[in-house]
């Protein structure tokens, strides 16, 4: 086991290099898209509705017929791996993000908008900080499932420790699957604690928000 | 002569499915300064009126006029900063500090921090806790009855002519009540504020109201002084609401 490691370590760190390029990659995108989606589901909640059905339908997909069905549009590769992981993490993202500023207390937003806040106000200044442990726990949600999808990614030629993993099952090397599974928890809790720790820091008060 | 505060013309709002009118055909005229309690049991409409003073309901038709300007043509959200608008589930910013939530109209009407901050302690000491114990501190390290004392100093953060509230002792036991009811008095006389109180307390109502407006369902059956309503209650449904407290009171007397 260890031996593997020293054998093949380049090829094993290359492959979560990769792994950790396209998750990156992956989350930015998707973290960046859930967030004007939210914008718009929450001042357009017709819009928001049509939004989360059309991405649980595309969430129930399989990633592999997803990943397959894509080829034809944007080919083998990075580009339709990433497409895929961004569209699954909208329905983890935008559903934790708008039940979470829908969640807050309703007296609270009825105090908000009768004291004069616009819509946008009342987003910014009350429902966002208010949900943020929600938020959270949907980026947190999402990290972990784009770690786990990419490694399918690797079907399609878009890299990975996937490709560590499939080798590994293709010629029942049980060293390459179990140092795939490795890297690929590994890289998961990583970043899933980074994103604790991102949340303790810009959410200091929260230990003394909350009720006793 | 005092202008009129807040003018109500055949006012009527009926909520899409429902059978009759929330509130139906209501007129009605308050004077600056006056104290208004508006009495009814629940699903009489007095909460829908109460929300369409500051546009939170629309009417259907009908015309409400505030200080001699229609509201119909303001921006509602102009509007509201202007008007107190307290309620009962209170609805303090639960992440923001006591300081932080009766800054709230304040800084979105963009007052430089030192006026803030010095309103802010003025208005906490007026409501009756002390700025320097109190400003710092979270809503849920308050009791109930501190926390709508601290709803009211956020809803008088820059002195609205017109305070609207919402049944905000309803749930707040009956001591405390009484020492909020005096309280809100003594702040009214002092400040003049213009004051829509709901409520379904009918000693709330005669205690605290320069007139009291009774209403029910979905129109006001008598609109006068507690003194007034109480000697000529103006149909049935007044003199039994009268005819409950005097049970409520001989309840006590035979209990003594």
């Amino acid at each position: 086991m260890i031996a593997f490691w020293v054998k093949q370590q380049d090829k094993l760190l290359q492959a979560l290099m990769e792994h950790l390029v396209l998750t990156a990659q992956a989350l930015a995108i998707s973290l960046a898209l859930a967030a004007l989606l939210t914008l718009v589901a929450m001042l357009l909640p017709r819009t928001g509705q049509l939004l989360m059905q059309v991405f649980s339908v595309l969430y129930a997909v399989p990633s592999m017929a997803l990943l397959a069905l894509m080829i034809p549009f944007t080919g083998l590769g990075q580009t339709t791996a990433l497409i895929v992981l961004v569209v699954y993490n909208q329905y983890l993202l935008l559903r934790s993000f708008i039940e979470g500023l829908r969640g807050v207390d309703a007296a609270v937003q009825q105090a908000a908008l009768g004291m004069g806040m616009t819509r946008l106000q009342m987003l910014w200044r009350v429902q966002l900080p208010l949900a943020l442990p929600s938020i959270f726990t949907g980026i947190r949600l999402a990290i972990i499932s784009t770690v786990s999808i990419a490694t399918i990614a690797a079907v399609i030629n878009a890299g990975g420790l996937g490709r560590i993993l499939f080798d590994g099952l293709r010629t029942l090397n049980t060293y390459k699957i179990l140092w795939g599974s490795i890297l690929s928890c590994v890289l998961a809790l990583g970043l899933d604690g980074l994103c604790k720790l991102a949340m303790r820091l810009m959410h200091p008060k929260q230990g003394r928000s909350n009720p006793q | 002569m005092a202008q009129a505060a807040v003018v109500f013309e055949n006012v009527s709002k009926r909520f899409p499915g429902a059978n009759y009118a929330a509130v139906n055909q209501v007129s009605f005229s308050v004077q600056e300064g006056e104290f208004i309690t508006i009495l009814g049991s629940s699903g009489c409409g007095k909460t829908t009126l109460l929300k369409m003073v500051n546009r939170l309901y629309e009417p259907d038709s009908g015309t409400i006029t505030l200080f001699g300007k229609g509201i119909a043509t303001q921006n509602p959200v102009q509007l509201r900063r202007n008007i107190g608008y307290v309620i009962q589930q209170i609805g303090l910013f639960p992440h923001m500090t006591i300081e932080q939530n009766v800054a709230t109209v304040p800084s979105l009407l963009g007052w430089d921090n030192k006026k803030t901050r010095e309103r802010c302690h003025q208005l906490l000491e007026l409501v009756g806790l002390p700025a320097a114990e109190f400003s710092p501190r979270f809503p849920h390290q308050l009791s109930g009855g501190q926390q709508q004392r601290a709803g009211l100093a956020r809803a008088l953060a820059t002195q609205p002519p017109l305070l609207l509230m919402d049944e905000p002792f309803g749930a707040i036991d009956a001591i405390t009540r009484l020492g909020l009811q005096d309280e809100l008095l003594r702040l009214q006389k002092q400040l003049g504020t213009t004051i829509l109180f709901v409520t379904h307390d009918i000693n709330e109502a005669f205690r605290l109201g320069d007139r009291v407006m009774v209403m029910n369902e979905g129109q006001i059956s008598q609109f006068e002084t507690p003194k007034n309503i109480l000697h000529h209650p103006a149909d049935p449904f007044v003199a039994r609401l009268i005819a409950s407290a005097r049970q409520q009171e001989a309840f006590w007397e035979d209990l003594a």
